[in-house]
Formats: structure tokens, sequence, C-alpha cells
């Protein structure tokens, strides 16, 4: 899997000026996450984008599945976020990139976040050992003073 | 977007039509706990069908809902989960255990019949049918 062009985002203040930058990128979608029914708008939204990429319907369908489970997350814990989609591209690859970021509170154990089962066992999950399964990039920053950035990617060859 | 629910015999059938909302499937959960009472049905086909997207909510919520209904005295089945969405919902780790599911609501029907008539057998009857 190409995993090369895994995106660092910087923790702390410095997130907010990337988030900023990466937005004036052609061809990125921002849906703002406030309430239930964003949920819907920012899967269908990343279905469509993948779907456009020419990616296979599973492929699709596990975009519009992580890109779920990320904004509930910004619904249940943030309040509210935003998630963009952008296509992407390196030599052999073309992908979906899509970042949901929050100013919420930030997760306090990120490591025990993405531990499988630490969530589900608890019934109201991150779902983001799931999410980073699904996906073939995944990255995350968290912060109190910044909240949360997922950045996660799908690849598919040329 | 409401989810209607069908009396057919013994059993109730709601089948979802749209993608939905965290909410609509919490009403329907309660929908179906409440009227599988006041129908008397003894089973309960949820037809995910439509449904292109199944991700930890909407399982978490439907092994709930397969768990009330057992304690309600009934048996429920999911029916018509997508490839794309089992292959999904494989690789998430959301197995819905414990929910019986089979491919269509024929089959659905077939099980809940099958369920009725041999209480005492409790093992996955699904290649029998």
């Amino acid at each position: 899997m190409a995993r090369s062009e895994v995106v660092k985002i910087k923790r702390g203040g410095g997130a907010a000026q990337l988030v900023d930058e990466q937005s004036k990128g052609a061809g990125e979608l921002r849906v703002a996450i406030h309430a239930p029914a964003d949920i819907l708008e920012a899967r269908k939204r990343g279905r469509e984008l993948a779907a456009s990429l020419g990616f296979s319907s599973t492929d699709c369908t596990l975009v519009a599945t992580a890109i779920s489970e990320l904004a509930r997350n910004i619904v249940l814990y943030a309040t509210e976020g935003e998630i963009r989609l952008a296509p992407t591209a390196n030599a052999n690859h073309v992908g979906v990139v899509i970042t949901a970021s929050d100013c919420g509170p930030g997760i306090s154990d990120l490591r025990n976040a993405m531990r499988d089962g630490f969530s589900t066992s608890r019934g109201l999950g991150l779902g983001l050992p799931g999410v980073r399964r699904i996906m073939d990039d995944f990255d995350i920053a968290s912060s109190p003073k910044s909240g949360t950035t997922v950045t996660i990617k799908k690849w598919r060859l040329r | 977007m409401e989810v209607p629910i069908l009396k057919q015999g013994a059993y109730l059938i709601a089948s979802i039509q749209s993608a939905l909302e965290d909410d609509d499937l919490v009403r329907l959960r309660d929908a179906l706990t409440a009227q599988v009472g006041r129908a008397r049905s003894r089973g309960v086909i949820v037809d995910v069908t439509a449904l292109d997207v199944m991700d930890s909510f909407a399982t978490r919520t439907l092994s709930e809902l397969a768990s009330i209904i057992r304690l309600r005295g009934a048996e429920m089945v999911i029916v018509g989960i997508q490839p794309e969405v089992a292959v999904a919902l494989a690789r998430l780790g959301l197995n819905l255990e414990g929910v019986a599911t089979v491919l269509d609501l024929e089959e659905g029907i077939a099980y809940l019949n099958y369920k009725a008539h041999a209480p005492g057998r409790e093992k996955n009857p699904r290649g029998q049918i």
C-alpha cells in the first residue's frame, strides 16, 4: 500500500494555519459538521468523490463508512467541526484524502482510543481503530488546545 | 425519515427506505420495541437493503434492538445487508454477533418460521432453511 504520503499534521498552535492553507487547495470540498444530518451529507459527498475518482463500489462504501465514524465523533464529542474531502495523487496512485477536524476537547488518552476494543467495550466507541483498518493511511493529532484532526486516505492504482 | 413498520401475520417488518440519521434509528428501535408487544408479534424483520452504510452506531443500535426483541419474547432477523456493507462491517470488526442475518426478506420469513416451529433448537439454522 502507498503509505509514503502520510501528511503529518503539527500538534498544537500550528494546526490552525495548516488548515487554512489546505482549504485553498483546488477541488476541495468542505462539509460543516454540527448536527446528525451533516453526517449523512458528509458521507454522501465522500462516496460521490470516491466514485468520481474511479474507486470500486466496495472502496466507496469503505470511504463513506470511515467518514460516518469520524463525523459522528465530531457531533458526539466536539459538537462542531468540519470534514474536508479532496482528490490526491502520487506517481502510481490516485486517492481521496479526508480530513476531519474539530476544536473540541481533544482525546485525552489517544493511545487507548486507538486500541481495538477499548471503545467498543464501553458501548460508545470512537471507532478509530476500525477507521484505520478500512483506510490505507491514517493520521491523528489531538490536544486540548487545538482539538482533534484525523486525516485518512484511500488509494487505488492508476 | 420514518421507517414504515408492516404487520404481516405474527411478524413485524421494518423496511428501511433510505439512509437514516441516528435519531431515526433510535426511533425505529423504540417503535419496534413497543409494537412487538402491542401486536403480540413472534418475530421482527429489519430490512436494511437500502442502507449503503452501516457504521458502528447503526450496528450497535441494531444489536441492542435484537437483544430487546429477544427479551420481549420474539425473534429478530436482519435481512438485506449489501455486499459492500458486509465487507465494511467485517473489516471494521462489527460482526453483529448474536444477531441473525439472512440474505433477503424471503429468507427472513423462512428463518422466523423455522424459529417458531423449532423453539428447542438454538443452533443457527441458516444452512437448513
